[in-house]
């Protein structure tokens, strides 16, 4: 295959973990919101938490955008 | 490149451009003011303006005050749910970091291409939201090695670790920790570029498709338009989300750093 190719190919599978990261940031605000609805006393407290695990889950989905970025325009 | 090739150019809106000629030597590079510069010394005016509109301490708080103060109330009650008492000492560090990023972000979303500016995201480049991560983990190296000295090496080891898995948890700790300033930088940066390279795809998406001609522009330019703006109304709240993640986790590393674990 063409290198050129190959490169675009690439960044094209990397959107793969993009999507991956949209089923877990989804996750993360799915459970909060089915927890929060059996218990929405404790919501609030937990408002803190909710947003590290979004960070987390979004940061390498975020890292997947970066890695197609640089095979498209870098490498 | 845009305009004879019928193609739109969605990383051009990054491009930094110096602003007026001249400027000066230092080091072999040209100091100049740029449009960087430019919106970053607009976001530094604006947060100074919304500042002053409600610092004036009146007994009972007008709309814009209250404004304010929901802000440093919002910063103020997460720095102590996060650090305890102590906490407050290190608010003024995170509010700031707070309201420049949520300003930056905000201000570069604002459509004033429709009269022919150039908005530009100071967020979106990785100077920037770099140097504001390094700040944030200089501030938790050195409150650490200030409180705790060496001491701080045993936030590499959590409580009732097996001594078999003390060099392992330990280096795993390590790299962990040192790649906070990264992390940190790096979200905030491809948070907003990306938003904003997929709104000018899209725009890019709803010209050349009504160029094409009416029954393109109704089929591919009107989806695409619609998607557009739910897409802004997601990047305004991905700018607050964004500014709130980057003071939460700076305050947690700062907690670290404060008590240890």
């Amino acid at each position: 295959m063409d290198a050129e190719a190959a490169k675009l190919v690439g960044a094209g599978l990397a959107a793969i973990g993009a999507g991956m990261a949209a089923i877990g940031v989804g996750n993360v605000f799915g459970s909060f919101l089915e927890s929060a609805l059996r218990n929405p006393a404790a919501a609030d407290g937990q408002q803190g938490r909710l947003f590290i695990g979004f960070a987390a889950a979004e940061l390498l989905g975020l890292l997947a955008f970066v890695v197609a970025m640089i095979l498209i325009f870098v490498a | 490149m845009a305009a004879e090739s019928g193609k739109i150019d969605p990383m051009h809106q990054f491009e930094i451009a110096p602003i007026f000629n001249g400027g000066f030597e230092l080091a072999g590079q040209t100091i100049t003011f740029t449009n960087s510069a430019l919106w970053m010394l607009l976001t530094l005016v604006a947060v100074w303006v919304f500042m002053q509109g409600g610092m004036k301490r009146e007994l009972v708080p007008g709309r814009w005050q209250l404004m304010v103060e929901g802000f440093t109330g919002f910063i103020d009650d997460m720095m102590t749910a996060n650090i305890g008492a102590e906490g407050r000492k290190y608010a003024p560090y995170v509010f700031s970091l707070f309201m420049f990023i949520l300003f930056a972000n905000i201000l570069g979303l604002i459509p004033i291409g429709v009269v022919g500016g150039h908005p530009f995201t100071v967020t979106s480049h990785l100077t920037i939201t770099g140097v504001l991560a390094i700040v944030s983990f200089s501030i938790v190296l050195i409150v650490g090695f200030a409180r705790h000295g060496f001491h701080f090496f045993s936030l590499f080891v959590p409580h009732g670790t097996p001594l078999p898995m003390i060099p392992f948890i330990f280096v795993v700790e390590l790299l962990s920790f040192l790649v906070r300033p990264f992390s940190l930088g790096l979200r905030l940066f491809v948070a907003m570029t990306a938003g904003h390279i997929l709104l000018k795809v899209l725009a890019g998406f709803v010209i050349n498709s009504t160029n094409a001609g009416i029954g393109y522009g109704l089929l591919v330019g009107l989806p695409s338009l619609t998607l557009m703006v739910g897409i802004s109304a997601l990047e305004i709240l991905v700018a607050v989300v964004q500014a709130y993640v980057f003071a939460l986790l700076t305050s947690l590393y700062i907690n670290d750093a404060v008590n240890l674990h």
